[in-house]
């Protein structure tokens, strides 16, 4: 497989301009004539919808959810990041660029996190264009605030449910192409394949969720925007529909996955309790600009916290990095908060908490300007945690949050197929081994709004692509192959149910690919997945039907997909034997537990190749170029 | 609140698909945890029901933090349960007792089809913001962000209205099911904002006119709304919705 980033030569301030200068264009009236699939309606697919539609071409467009506003964009809770200075702290898109390359433990491409740090101001300003109301100041003007990673204040914010808000915005753009006719809303549908015609994505597999009909749409380019793959965890902050069904059907259809190691750990999250626990809740990183995080001195003291003195408390971060604090990156804080816990010094009934205080800030500002901030956040805790975190300090625990890794995409987000392309965190491009906060709103909105559109174009005009619609071939064998499979599940009859299978390798991940990785682990992790995924095919019981609203057969062939999948991961976990931004193999790191990178071995993105049932996936090594920022072991002390 | 364990009785709609009726089941939800939320009780209630070959409970559902506004049924006869300002995601198993019986219903109206148990279809929501519920802006165009500067009083009010996460509980707890609050909170949201202003007339005229098309009622000052919505959008954008619609229709060209 030939991995060819696309990435222009020359200044990296002008890459960019230069590049859509010299990308050929597809002429008003030709656009008509174009079909593209956009799949996924969050800030990524629905913004690429939107902007594609009012170009001019005609967009079908999927998600799985009743609405397209319910996207899982929607629970981001912080900020989005742009350069725009508006604070006056100095900050510019080379600083915005730095700090994200940095935080990223520089395992990201420098052209497209520069392009990412440009386009964020454009961002900022098409939102409130469409109506987005980011936090403001008395007199009038934009309010920031401070986020992981960062010395500046450049966040903007709506509360504590900035992704709803910019969601929003993308769904009232959406819902006006719709309404123009511009987009094809196709809601309720599970995409489960790709298809390619000469080489080519020339349309999709998908299941109506509501009928269980299987449904074939064509197109001239296919578009994957369907997020991150974390609930292969089980337990995460994600959606409960979330799922790598799509990304993974075009892993099997020749496009190349990314990274599936660099998970993120968010170190902010509601603690884990029973077993019948469906999801997890971030508290987002915005509360570590007034909360301060700390556990206490001593191994197993279990006073209550308002009974422990300030001299007997510890706050880790503030201690061992006093130049970001509470604010140092996301890898950084969640390590941290482990070993504490490792070191018995973890509080709340199960030992896997630290506290994260906010008494400070509402005796220095008062409780309504810290209400103002973070009501929301603080009722959702309150909610769940049926404590007030107002009076008792929040207890906290990392949590799989967002994935880094996904499908392979060159410079214009295009996979390893032609016509296929991959947006926001579906994608493996501009984050690295390591995201940073308010970075992945940025991104979803800059590959949909400001990407893409110049990007596919430039596809299109180029090609000559056959009328193809879904009468051909290829769509036929897509169909039946898809059946079988779903016949198979729905007559296997076991006796475990979906949820009780996907629990088990929920834990396989967690235990063995969480936040510390080790060589041993990760072997046996591969064969207990395989195992396990043995059993699903003997033992899952899958009840109704497949040609109804079915929710367990959903669950179903997701799992599936994550038992696939999950494996993959473990995988590239075992090869990259570095430490790097969220992957932290036990073998690599510094005197004082920090990740260490090995840069002369794995300074390079590993696109794993799909080669067939049965076969081991073929790696293969994208090296990073970095001929901007000089490589060096990253420090926030 | 120290963890208990308590037993419950459900009587829940199944409804199957395509079906006009549906009926009442009961079953039993056992060793309930007070730290589970509502939809993880039907999620240990389903898993036994799957066990014992029965299909089970079609609920809508996704983010469970209650944001994306995907789940919502009538519990006890109030949309998202009795609890104030919750979705029923955020609806915990310490709100109820041992031995209680919990009656959970779809939420009912008339533009609002029952797919299938629980499950409904609130594509009309969607109609509606397609008639008007935007800025048209094109993307690449847009002044500065702080061009327009924009009161913290006025941004906060536009905010409180943007807040409505599309539920449709203000529909469900309405004896008209009337959709004036989810309406209203767009209309006010956009209307408030300098950016909003050029489609506002006819944002209003169009919003109103499809809701009107889409089969909802309409208001006649019950405030069941306002009880019920998780996110406590206030009937004051009713208000202010109503004022732009007259003016829209009094002043305007825009029709």
């Amino acid at each position: 497989m030939q991995l060819n980033s696309n990435v222009p030569s020359g200044p990296l301030e002008t890459k960019w301009d230069r590049y859509k200068f010299d990308l050929k264009k597809v002429n008003p009236a030709n656009k008509r004539k174009f079909e593209i699939i956009v799949v996924g309606t969050g800030l990524a697919g629905g913004s690429a919808a939107a902007t594609l539609a009012d170009l001019g071409y005609h967009v079908k467009n999927f998600c799985i959810q009743d609405s397209p506003r319910r996207a899982h964009s929607i629970a981001a809770q912080g900020g989005i990041n742009a350069a725009k200075n508006y604070p006056g702290d100095g900050d510019s898109v080379q600083n915005l660029f730095y700090d994200t390359i940095k935080g990223g433990d520089y395992r990201a491409r420098e052209a497209n996190v520069y392009r990412l740090a440009q386009n964020a101001n454009n961002i900022i300003d098409h939102c409130v264009a469409t109506g987005v109301p980011f936090a403001r100041e008395y007199g009038g003007l934009h309010a920031n605030r401070s986020f992981g990673g960062a010395q500046v204040s450049r966040t903007f914010y709506a509360r504590g449910q900035t992704g709803q808000q910019l969601l929003l915005g993308v769904y009232g753009q959406l819902s006006r192409q719709i309404g123009l006719g511009g987009v094809e809303m196709y809601p309720r549908r599970d995409i489960l394949d790709v298809v390619i015609v000469d080489g080519c994505a020339r349309g999709v597999i998908c299941r109506n969720l509501v009928t269980g009909e299987i449904e074939s749409h064509s197109a001239h380019a296919v578009v994957l925007a369907t997020g991150g793959y974390d609930n292969v965890y089980f337990l995460s902050t994600s959606g409960m529909h979330s799922n790598v069904s799509a990304c993974w059907a075009a892993y099997k259809k020749g496009a190349a996955f990314a990274n599936p190691c660099y998970t993120q750990i968010h170190p902010t999250c509601i603690t884990v309790h029973g077993d019948y626990q469906s999801k997890l809740t971030l508290m987002s990183e915005s509360l570590r600009n007034d909360g301060r995080i700390w556990v206490p001195k001593k191994a197993g003291d279990n006073r209550s916290p308002d009974q422990i003195p300030e001299d007997e408390r510890d706050y880790y971060l503030e201690r061992k990095y006093p130049s970001f604090g509470n604010l140092v990156p996301r890898d950084v804080a969640s390590r941290n908060a482990k070993l504490a816990c490792d070191e018995g010094r973890g509080v709340g009934n199960t030992g896997l908490a630290v506290y994260l205080d906010f008494s400070d800030a509402i005796k220095r500002d008062g409780e309504d300007v810290i209400r103002a901030k973070y009501g929301n956040l603080f009722q959702m805790y309150d909610k769940i945690q049926d404590e007030d975190p107002y009076k008792v300090p929040m207890k906290i625990y990392p949590a799989i949050h967002y994935v880094m890794g996904g499908t392979w995409v060159d410079y214009n987000l295009m996979t390893t197929r032609d016509g296929l392309f991959c947006l926001g965190g579906a994608n493996f491009s501009d984050h690295g081994a390591n995201r940073l906060g308010a970075s992945a709103l940025m991104q979803g909105l800059s590959d949909g709004y400001f990407v893409l559109p110049y990007t596919i174009g430039g596809y299109l005009a180029t090609q000559s692509l056959a009328d193809v619609n879904t009468s051909h071939q290829a769509f036929k064998d897509a169909e039946k192959q898809l059946n079988e499979k779903l016949n198979k599940l729905m007559n296997i009859n076991g006796k475990r149910t979906v949820d009780d299978i996907h629990k088990e390798l929920g834990h396989y991940m967690w235990e063995y690919c969480g936040m510390a990785r080790n060589d041993a682990g990760l072997k046996e992790a591969i064969q207990k997945i395989s195992a396990l995924r043995e059993e699903f095919w003997q033992n899952v019981n899958v009840t109704g039907t497949s040609k109804d609203f079915n929710q367990t057969l959903e669950k179903g062939y997701r799992l599936a997909d994550y038992l696939e999948f999950g494996e993959l991961l473990a995988r590239d976990a075992l090869t990259r034997t570095e430490s790097c931004g969220g992957h932290f193999r036990e073998e690599s790191q510094t005197e004082e537990n920090e990740a260490k990178r090995d840069d002369e071995n794995f300074c390079h993105v590993a696109a794993w190749e799909y080669a067939g049932e049965g076969k081991d996936p073929i790696l293969n090594k994208e090296p990073l170029v970095f001929e901007n920022v000089k490589l060096t072991q990253r420090s926030y002390k | 609140m120290e963890e208990k364990f308590i037993n419950l009785t459900l009587k829940v709609w199944r409804q199957k698909q395509g079906e006009k009726k549906g009926k009442i089941e009961t079953y039993q939800a056992k060793n309930i945890s007070t730290d589970a939320s509502f939809l993880e009780m039907l999620d240990i209630v389903n898993d036994d029901l799957t066990i014992k070959g029965i299909e089970p409970i079609a609920f809508d559902h996704d983010c469970r933090e209650g944001i994306c506004g995907m789940c919502g049924q009538v519990v006890n006869g109030y949309a998202h349960g009795e609890e104030k300002g919750t979705t029923l995601c955020q609806l915990h198993m310490r709100r109820f007792k041992d031995g209680d019986t919990v009656f959970i219903e779809p939420f009912r109206a008339k533009a609002f089809k029952v797919v299938k148990d629980l499950v409904v279809d609130r594509s009309a929501f969607d109609k509606i913001i397609q008639a008007g519920g935007y800025i048209t802006a094109k993307a690449g165009g847009a002044p500065d962000a702080n061009i327009f500067p924009v009161t913290y009083e006025t941004c906060e009010l536009a905010m409180n209205a943007a807040e409505c996460i599309g539920c449709g509980a203000c529909v469900a707890a309405c004896p008209n099911a009337s959709a004036m609050l989810f309406v209203s909170a767009k209309i006010s949201h956009l209307a408030l904002l300098p950016q909003g202003r050029p489609e506002a007339a006819k944002r209003a005229l169009g919003m109103v006119r499809a809701m009107d098309a889409c089969g909802f009622g309409n208001c006649s000052n019950e405030r069941e709304c306002e009880a019920s919505c998780p996110k406590n959008i206030s009937i004051t954008n009713i208000a202010r919705m109503n004022r732009e619609f007259l003016s829209a229709g009094v002043c305007s060209t825009a029709m």
